[in-house]
């Protein structure tokens, strides 16, 4: 399972920096989703569908939202000067990160086995023991998210209350206030 | 926005039934498998997406016009939010001391036997909240965005019936 998990991942880096480099922009989207897909299989592999079926469902809709709605009817420009200023700074940025992934990776648990087997005082040792007693939910998963942490849920809604808000506010019809604005800056 | 041609109109109505089937039953069944009120919700606005992208805006606004979605949108918010302060409210009775806000009072006064699907106290009730709230918002954010277009000069234009 490591050795299709290890091609799942250098899949997924082609097909990120193939959506970098690609000219148009219906093969950068497209690639994107290849992107998704893969994500959501390596969830699927390391054993969390709770994570893979969202991921999955999210993916094939931005998709489709990213193809319908903005695809020819948003604004790209591709400078053609490149500047020396951006790429140096980018490059001292990716090698930082690559110190401290290295720095990182040498304190980290296997990559697939979970954290908490590190930390004996983590919380999700309780979750585990306590979930089905204290909540009667046999999916831990649930039972973490809407009973244990349903304060993170909570913000959870809030964000996409907001967004939503933010979606329909920024692109109705008409403003409001078209007519004072069309009289002066007043 | 306009719709598709036949060929995918009957295979999006063949279709979108199970879509939304599958989408309640990750919802109701979230608490015992794997799924849960996001990706029930998600699943169910997939499906109206699919309706939406067939047969056009026009038809699909039939199902769901924009004020209903977004009332129901703030009302599903609500609700999750209703739980949770009901949790904080019963609990504050002092009928079950030690917990707090988000609590689970139905549980924590009626349990039930696990592996059934009226068990659990609110996760269900929360779920059940979490998916109307999710499918509404993709639903009415994809209409929404699908109803702009780019005009000449960097201006957009809203096209909402």
């Amino acid at each position: 399972m490591a050795d299709l998990l290890t091609i799942l991942l250098v899949l997924m880096l082609i097909t990120a920096i193939a959506a970098i480099h690609m000219p148009s922009l219906l093969s950068c989207v497209i690639s994107l989703g290849a992107l998704g897909f893969g994500a959501s299989i390596a969830f699927l592999l390391l054993g969390a569908p709770d994570v893979a079926i969202p991921k999955v469902v999210v993916d094939v809709i931005t998709l489709v939202i990213l193809i319908r709605a903005t695809v020819g009817r948003d604004m790209h420009t591709a400078l053609e000067v490149r500047e020396t200023f951006g790429i140096s700074f980018s490059l001292v940025l990716l090698a930082l990160f690559t110190v401290f992934g290295i720095v990182v990776s040498q304190h980290m648990p296997p990559f697939g086995e979970a954290g908490m087997m590190a930390n004996a005082d983590a919380p999700g040792h309780f979750y585990l023991a306590e979930g089905l007693r204290s909540s009667g939910s046999p999916n831990s998963i649930a039972a973490v998210l809407l009973d244990f942490r349903g304060y993170d849920t909570l913000g959870e809604a809030t964000v996409l209350f907001t967004a939503l808000m933010g979606a329909v506010v920024l692109l109705r019809k008409k403003a409001r206030t078209t007519e004072k604005a069309a009289e002066g800056p007043q | 926005m306009k719709g598709m041609s036949v060929i995918v109109q009957t295979v999006a109505r063949w279709v979108v039934g199970f879509v939304i089937l599958y989408g309640l039953w990750l919802t109701i069944y979230g608490h015992i498998s794997p799924g849960g009120g996001f990706s029930g919700g998600v699943v169910v606005a997939a499906g109206y997406i699919m309706v939406m992208l067939a047969f056009g805006s026009g038809q699909a606004n039939r199902f769901l016009p924009r004020p209903v979605g977004k009332t129901l949108d703030s009302l599903a918010a609500a609700a999750f939010l209703l739980l949770a302060l009901l949790g904080l409210w019963i609990v504050s009775q002092g009928r079950q001391p030690g917990t707090a806000f988000f609590a689970n009072f139905v549980q924590a006064n009626h349990p039930g036997s696990p592996h059934e699907v009226f068990n659990a106290g609110i996760i269900p009730l929360a779920n059940l909240a979490i998916a109307v709230k999710v499918a509404v918002s993709f639903a009415v954010a994809f209409g929404v965005m699908s109803a702009c277009r780019l005009k000449g000069g960097g201006q957009f234009e809203s096209e909402e019936e």
